[in-house]
Parts: structure tokens; C-alpha cells; sequence
């Protein structure tokens, strides 16, 4: 069983479903850790969609962001999905300015998201 | 900045550690928490702190263990007053690509100080662009309580 710090993982098929374990993903140590626990769902575990929920999370940086981005290209390129859900307003806000909400498939739910994914919950 | 209802104030100077940093930035956040700051006020003052000291500490300082960067932190019930000074090279705000422009989007650096520039009251760079400084004024109503 893989032992990860920074995220809490259910899968449902190929879907791993995420929970972050920090409420502020700020950290620069803690990112890349959160960073290759995430990685290794696609390079090791084979997943090939991964929906994040960020419920909980009270911040997160532009460095944390950045990881992100490098795991949306990382699970395209296996031919998977990633979506977001949950996000408070504010973590919201950050993809609005930055347009990454035109990047990454962010859904107001868990139950919308993984019906995106085809699982009825 | 003159201002005479200051609850809380810090000048010092920290060395070019993301953890220092990460440390002093939350002394900054429970001196705004106690003069009541919290949701998306309080959210903006700890993007803008926590992107200028990356900034700060990587870009400017290259972390080098002989450089350090000087903070200098002020909290009312209604204002916020950062400033960093780190010594490096500095750069030159107006010059960095916008990171919203499609060829940048998914770029995985750049935002830092674009989300500053969006998130504070005032932002502004010394000539050397080694220094920021940001204001952040309360926008909720709840600053009046």
C-alpha cells in the first residue's frame, strides 16, 4: 500500500478521487511532496483520471498551481481527465485572474464532477 | 506610511529561507486575524505576502545563504503594509510577460507577481526593483465593526 502524506486517495476504477490533507497548500517543501504523490497516481498506481476535491483547503500558492499544471499535462498525455471540484470562493478567484479556469475543468461539485467522469454517485 | 492606529508592526530582517519566511508570514496573519481580517481580505494579504517572499528569496536572493531579505510588515483594523527588500539584481515588473496570454497559460511559473498586482490596494517597485511595496485596504463591511 502506498503511503502518502500529503493526499488522501478513494479510486473508483481508473478515477482516483483526492482530498488534500492540509488546509494551505503553501508550503514549499509540503508542494512537492503534494506534487509527486500526485505524479506517481498516474507513473505508478496507472490511474488514469484523477478528480482533485479541494474541500477543506483554505489557500493555496502560485507554486502549488504550478504543480498542477504539470499534473493536467501529465494525465493528458496518459489520455485521462483531471477536474477540480469544491473550491472556495477565494482558491476560485486565484484560477479566475490567472485564466487557468479556461485550463482546468473545475465543477462546483463532487457528485457534478464524477458524473463528468461517468460515475453516478 | 503614516499611519496612527497601527495594531501591529515587524521590521526585521530574515535570511533567504522559504521556511523563515513561510514562519514570519504567519505571524502576519495572526496579527491580522486579531484585528479582525478574515475571508477574501485576509486571503489577498497572504497571496501577496507569500508570492513577494518566493520572489524575494528565489528570484531576487537565488536563496543564497549570504543574502537576506528585509521585511517590514504594519496591520490596522482597516490597512495592510508589506514590504520586502531583498538584494539581488531586481527586475523590472513592467517587463514580465502577461500570464494569461494564450502562448503562457500553462506556463508553470509567472503568476507571482501578477496576482500581487490583483489582489493588493497598491503595489509598487524602487527603481532597482529589488523592493516591493503593497498596501491592502479593507474592502468588506465588516472592516467597520
Amino acid at each position: 500500500m502506498t503511503e502518502r502524506r500529503r493526499i488522501t486517495v478513494v479510486t473508483i476504477g481508473d478515477l482516483a478521487t483526492v482530498r488534500f490533507n492540509d488546509k494551505k497548500i503553501v508550503d514549499s517543501a509540503s508542494i512537492e511532496e503534494m506534487g509527486a504523490e500526485l505524479m506517481s497516481l498516474v507513473d505508478k498506481d496507472k490511474m488514469k483520471h484523477i478528480l482533485l476535491n479541494f474541500e477543506g483547503v483554505e489557500f493555496l500558492s502560485s507554486a502549488a498551481l504550478n504543480k498542477l499544471i504539470l499534473i493536467d499535462k501529465k494525465v493528458k498525455q496518459a489520455g485521462g481527465n483531471l477536474r477540480l471540484c469544491c473550491l472556495r470562493e477565494e482558491i476560485k478567484e486565484v484560477f479566475t485572474i490567472t485564466r487557468l479556469d479556461r485550463v482546468f475543468d473545475i465543477r462546483k461539485t463532487e457528485k457534478e464532477a464524477l458524473k463528468a467522469f461517468g460515475v453516478d454517485s | 506610511m503614516e499611519e496612527s492606529v497601527w495594531m501591529w508592526t515587524l521590521h526585521e530582517t530574515m535570511p533567504s529561507s522559504k521556511e523563515v519566511g513561510h514562519q514570519i508570514i504567519e505571524q502576519l496573519l495572526q496579527a491580522l486575524t486579531q484585528a479582525g481580517w478574515d475571508g477574501s481580505d485576509l486571503f489577498h494579504v497572504q497571496m501577496a505576502a507569500e508570492e513577494a517572499m518566493i520572489n524575494a528569496v528565489t528570484h531576487g536572493n537565488q536563496e543564497s545563504e549570504q543574502l537576506v531579505v528585509e521585511v517590514e510588515f504594519r496591520v490596522s483594523k482597516q490597512r495592510a503594509y508589506l514590504r520586502f527588500r531583498d538584494q539581488g539584481a531586481g527586475f523590472c515588473p513592467d517587463e514580465l510577460p502577461d500570464p494569461t496570454d494564450e502562448e503562457h497559460l500553462e506556463k508553470t511559473h509567472g503568476r507571482g507577481v501578477y496576482l500581487i498586482m490583483h489582489m493588493m490596494s497598491e503595489v509598487s517597485y524602487n527603481d532597482c526593483g529589488n523592493e516591493v511595496t503593497m498596501v491592502k485596504n479593507r474592502q468588506l463591511e465588516s472592516a467597520d465593526s
